[in-house]
């Protein structure tokens, strides 16, 4: 069964450790999962990776110290050298600070937005999932209208008009990553919703949730403990795709110059900067764009690795 | 038939308001008052402020408000653009062509790529050939359009200066230079899009393939001694592809995402990039109809794709 992997996964630890016979572990799902997760062995370097990249950005900035604004005309536009591992912009700012800095705020957009999708997802699906006829059809319209929906004029169009409102509610910096975590986690739960729908349309009919409603557990109590975990596998994988579709997002709008403010290098922003330089500093272009590429590459493998792992449907 | 294109076409009316109602809450949630400077300004008395608000209408209830914009957006009343002071819809139907032609071409240059590579991995599952294609199909859409884009400039433009980088509507040129020099303009546009797009429809059309491919008229197919070639083209192919365009449709909006991107990076003068500037200059009338005729054709390229599934799937326009 889809899923089934997580229930078991949060209890495996408080279970008894079986005796350590000569390959007679016990083949709990969450060990059958990891195992087939580590027959994806670009899923595996992906994850290192990340891993890295994760750590670079979390760490980077304790162990380089240069700021991200020191303005140096001395070093203007400079290819990578020992005194500026990743080059200079045209102003001298180290490039290296500023993608650390700007690497934070990107996969800190991307992992929030995911949080935000999977919430609104989850709770679209599951209340459509348990309730039949008209609220079902509603929500599902509803989810199809967002699906149809031109992501990234809307993007602009909300962000156009709400920034300067909301800026003088929580300070520019805030209001803006609060407003784009906001808008792009608002346009990506479909997905999310659709499979966890369909997870309890089939959970629903089982017998172990039949046994439950048996022994008179509440419709919310069966729908926490018995279905929603065992419907959660195909939604870590989609969760997986939502970070990097959000990463993209986010550095689409910096790239359009619509993002964050102009003194906050997101990777994106970083390129927007960059595009009018690019005959003569490719260096400034190519590490942002690089970076980007190679987060939401491992990510994708990562969630192709989970897909394998956690979906028992998959195709051959 | 007839009857199902009905059925679809009463399902696509509803999106369409609903994306109306989606739009125009937007506008109506966000902050701000028309009327705002003249509210600071101590020239002008209340009273009149007043007036001016129950002229335009302001103050009635929100359901009427939306009515009323409806129905100016329906009769083609789009208003004016504050920048260039040019009726939104003469502006937008100028536009418009360029970005279709951009995004239809880089389509089919997708569909090229995805068909031939899609079919072939999945002929032959988890082989060579079948990883390689998985690979460069992950590269493909984890990179974002406008790296690309970066990327394509840097080598065709910069490095070996092969094609130009500026998209130009105005070539002063006829005959076949003319048609010679669109298509090197257009060349890294359409790469960009089509080549994203290309990476995504290849791995729908493998997943499809595999699907297909191990049913049992299938096998019925090949044991009656049919070769391979005409089991996949006459049998596999024709009955993979029908899923593939319902999640064509499904790419449509992030197809016009990347194309508002393409264009902005090329300065092609197409919808995108009248919507970039559009925002960049605080031209709210051609923002919201820029945004609504995007959405408006995203809900037709779906009804278009339900009609293509219902006429090549009979079994869906009967049930």
């Amino acid at each position: 069964m889809a899923g089934s992997t997580l229930a078991s996964a949060t209890d495996s630890p408080a279970a008894p450790a079986p005796p350590r016979d000569a390959r007679a572990l016990r083949s709990t799902p969450a060990r059958e999962a990891w195992r087939r997760f580590r027959k994806h062995k670009l899923a595996m370097a992906s994850c290192a990776v990340l891993g890295i990249i994760i750590l670079g950005v979390l760490l980077g900035p304790l162990v380089w110290t240069v700021p991200i604004d020191e303005i140096d005309f001395t070093a203007r536009l400079e290819p990578p050298s020992l005194r500026h591992p990743f080059g200079t912009d045209d102003l001298g700012q180290d490039l290296l600070a500023r993608m650390l800095y700007g690497g934070r705020i990107s996969l800190a957009v991307g992992f929030a937005a995911m949080a935000v999708a999977i919430v609104v997802g989850i709770l679209i699906g599951a209340v459509a999932g348990i309730s039949r006829g008209s609220v079902d059809a509603a929500l599902m319209w509803l989810t199809d209208l967002f699906l149809s929906l031109p992501e990234l004029p809307l993007l602009l169009l909300i962000i156009y008009l709400f920034r300067d409102g909301l800026k003088d509610v929580l300070g520019a910096e805030l209001s803006v990553f609060v407003l784009i975590v906001l808008v792009i986690g608002g346009f990506r739960w479909m997905q999310v919703a659709r499979l966890v729908r369909a997870q309890f349309f089939s959970l629903r009919e089982k017998e172990f949730v039949e046994a439950a409603r048996a022994l008179g557990a509440s419709t919310p109590r069966v729908v926490k403990r018995h279905i929603l975990p065992n419907s959660l596998g195909p939604v870590i994988v989609a969760a997986t795709i939502d970070v990097a579709a959000a990463i993209i997002a986010e550095s689409t709008l910096s790239f359009l110059g619509l993002g964050f403010p102009p003194d906050i290098p997101t990777w994106g922003r970083l390129l927007f900067d960059a595009k009018d330089n690019l005959d003569f500093a490719p260096h400034w272009a190519l590490i942002p764009g690089a970076a980007i590429f190679l987060t939401v590459l491992s990510i994708n493998f990562i969630g192709d690795g989970l897909r394998d792992a956690l979906d028992p449907r998959r195709v051959l | 038939m007839l009857q199902y294109f009905a059925r679809r076409l009463m399902v696509a009316i509803p999106s369409l308001l609903g994306i109306s109602v989606v739009l125009f809450t937007v506008l109506a949630l966000a902050p701000g008052d028309p009327f705002e400077e003249l509210a600071t300004n101590p020239a002008i008395p209340p009273e009149v402020r007043e007036n001016l608000r129950t002229q335009f209408g302001l103050d009635d209830p929100v359901h009427i408000r939306y009515l009323r914009w409806l129905l100016a957006m329906l009769q083609g009343d789009w208003g004016y653009s504050f920048v260039s002071r040019v009726n939104v819809d003469d502006l937008i139907l100028q536009r418009l062509p360029t970005t279709i032609l951009i995004i239809g071409s880089s389509q089919i240059l997708a569909l090229l790529i995805a068909l031939p590579v899609g079919i072939m991995a999945a002929r032959r599952p988890y082989s060579v050939f079948d990883q390689v294609a998985n690979t460069l199909a992950f590269i493909g859409f984890s990179l974002p359009t406008f790296f690309t884009g970066l990327l394509l400039i840097l080598l065709f433009s910069i490095a070996l200066d092969w094609l130009p980088f500026v998209y130009r509507a105005d070539i002063d040129a006829t005959g076949w230079r003319w048609w010679w020099e669109h298509l090197r303009q257009s060349i890294m546009p359409v790469l960009v899009l089509g080549l994203f797009q290309g990476a995504a429809l290849t791995r729908f059309v493998r997943s499809a393939m595999l699907d297909v491919i191990r049913l049992d008229y299938v096998t019925t197919a090949r044991s009656k001694g049919l070769p391979e070639r005409t089991v996949i083209n006459r049998h596999v192919v024709r009955n993979a592809l029908i899923p593939v365009v319902t999640l064509m449709a499904l790419q449509v909006p992030a197809v016009f995402g990347g194309a508002i991107v393409t264009e902005q990076i090329f300065r092609v003068p197409g919808i995108g990039s009248l919507l970039i500037s559009a925002v960049l200059a605080n031209d709210t009338p051609v923002i919201m109809a820029v945004t609504f005729v995007l959405s408006v054709l995203v809900v037709l390229c779906n009804l278009l794709a339900d009609i293509i599934y219902g006429w090549l799937d009979p079994r869906i326009s009967y049930r």
